[in-house]
C-alpha cells in the first residue's frame, strides 16, 4: 500500500504503478492532461518509465474555461 | 496588410477572447467564432480523477490546430504556482511557449502583485516562455516587463470583470509611449465603445473575457467586440482630427445660402 497526494487530495494505491497504469485505471487515457510529480513536468513520454513511490505529490491538470 | 505581430507570428485580429463564464461548449465556440480573434484564453485547473469519463473538453471546442490557445495562471497568488502552472501548460500543449502570465495580489480587486508578477516574468522568459503579461497600468513597471523579456505588455483597464472601461487612458498612453513590444488592454472592458477607445489611444489589441460572455447575448456582443477593435485601430490608423475646443467650424459652404436676411 501506498499513499500519495492527488490535487490535493490523500489517496491510497494498493500496489505500486507507473504512471501510465495510473491513467488508464482512472479513466484519463487519451485525454489531454498535463502532470506535475513532486514539483516537476513528467513529459508523458516518461509516463511508462516513472513508478509512483509513497509520499508522491501528484498534480493533474486540463485545460478549462478561463479569460 | 496592417498585421499585428506577437512573438514572430503574425495575426491579423487584435481582439483577444477568454474561455470562461460560457453556458456550454458550443457558446463558447460560437462567441470565439464571431468574434474573430485568433488567440484564445485557457486556464489550467485540476482534473477530477477517476469520474467523468465522458465530460467533454474545451480543447474539442477550440482546437489548438485553429486557435492559438493562451494558457494563463489567473487563480495564482504567487510567482512559483504562475510558474508551475504554465509549465504544466506548456506541457499540455506540446511544446507551446506563448503564455499569459498574471498573479494576483487580492482576491477582491484582483489587482496584480506586480513584486511576483517581475519575478515570475523574468524566470518565465529564461525558461523560454512568450510571456504576456498582466500588468497593473504603471509605466515603470510596464517598462520593467518589457526589459526583462516579456513579448507583450497588458496592462488592466479597469478591474477585471468589472465592466467599468478605460478608467485612465492618460497611463496606457505613456506605456504605449514608451514601448516596443505590443501593449494590449486586458481586463475592465466593458462594451464595444471601450475596445474602441483603447484601440483609438493606440493599443495594439485588447483581451477581454466577460464583456462578451456575461453580455445578455454573447454571439452578438462578440460581433459587436469585432467591428469595435477594428473601427478603433482604422481611427488610429486614419488620425483623428485636432479638438478644437470651444471652436464651430461649419462642414457646409458658408456662402449662397438662401437665407431672405443676413444673419446677425
Amino acid at each position: 500500500m501506498i499513499q500519495l497526494t492527488i490535487n490535493g487530495e490523500v489517496r491510497q494505491l494498493h500496489q505500486s504503478m507507473n504512471i501510465e497504469q495510473f491513467i488508464d485505471q482512472n479513466n484519463l487515457q487519451g485525454k489531454r492532461i498535463a502532470i506535475e510529480r513532486n514539483g516537476e513536468i513528467v513529459p508523458r513520454s516518461q509516463y511508462a518509465e516513472q513508478y509512483l513511490i509513497d509520499g508522491d505529490q501528484l498534480e493533474v491538470v486540463v485545460a478549462v474555461g478561463g479569460g | 496588410m496592417d498585421n499585428f505581430v506577437i512573438a514572430g507570428k503574425t495575426y491579423s485580429s487584435r481582439l483577444l477572447v477568454g474561455t470562461g463564464k460560457y453556458k456550454d461548449f458550443t457558446e463558447t465556440r460560437a462567441a470565439i467564432e464571431a468574434s474573430g480573434a485568433e488567440i484564445v484564453t485557457v486556464a489550467i485547473r485540476r482534473t477530477n480523477i477517476g469520474q467523468n469519463a465522458d465530460e467533454p473538453n474545451l480543447l474539442d471546442s477550440v482546437p489548438p490546430s485553429k486557435y492559438t490557445l493562451l494558457p494563463n495562471t489567473a487563480g495564482c497568488y504567487t510567482g512559483d504556482d504562475a510558474i508551475r502552472t504554465l509549465r504544466l501548460a506548456r506541457e499540455l500543449l506540446d511544446g507551446h511557449s506563448l503564455v499569459k502570465l498574471e498573479v494576483l495580489g487580492d482576491a477582491k480587486t484582483l489587482f496584480p502583485n506586480m513584486m511576483e508578477t517581475l519575478k515570475a516574468a523574468e524566470i518565465l522568459a529564461k525558461e523560454g516562455f512568450d510571456v504576456m503579461v498582466y500588468t497593473s497600468d504603471d509605466p515603470i513597471a510596464a517598462k520593467q516587463l518589457e526589459e526583462i523579456g516579456c513579448v507583450a505588455i497588458m496592462p488592466l483597464a479597469s478591474l477585471i470583470g468589472s465592466g467599468m472601461g478605460i478608467l485612465n487612458p492618460w497611463n496606457l498612453q505613456i506605456i504605449i509611449e514608451n514601448a516596443k513590444v505590443p501593449v494590449l488592454v486586458d481586463a475592465g472592458v466593458g462594451t464595444a465603445s471601450d475596445a474602441t477607445i483603447a484601440l483609438e489611444l493606440g493599443c495594439d489589441g485588447v483581451l477581454m473575457n466577460t464583456a462578451i460572455a456575461a453580455a445578455k447575448n454573447p454571439i452578438l456582443m462578440a460581433s459587436a467586440m469585432r467591428k469595435a477593435v477594428e473601427a478603433g485601430r482604422e481611427a488610429y490608423l486614419a488620425g483623428r482630427m485636432a479638438k478644437k475646443i470651444y471652436t464651430a467650424s461649419p462642414s457646409s459652404p458658408v456662402e449662397g445660402v438662401i437665407a431672405s436676411t443676413k444673419a446677425l
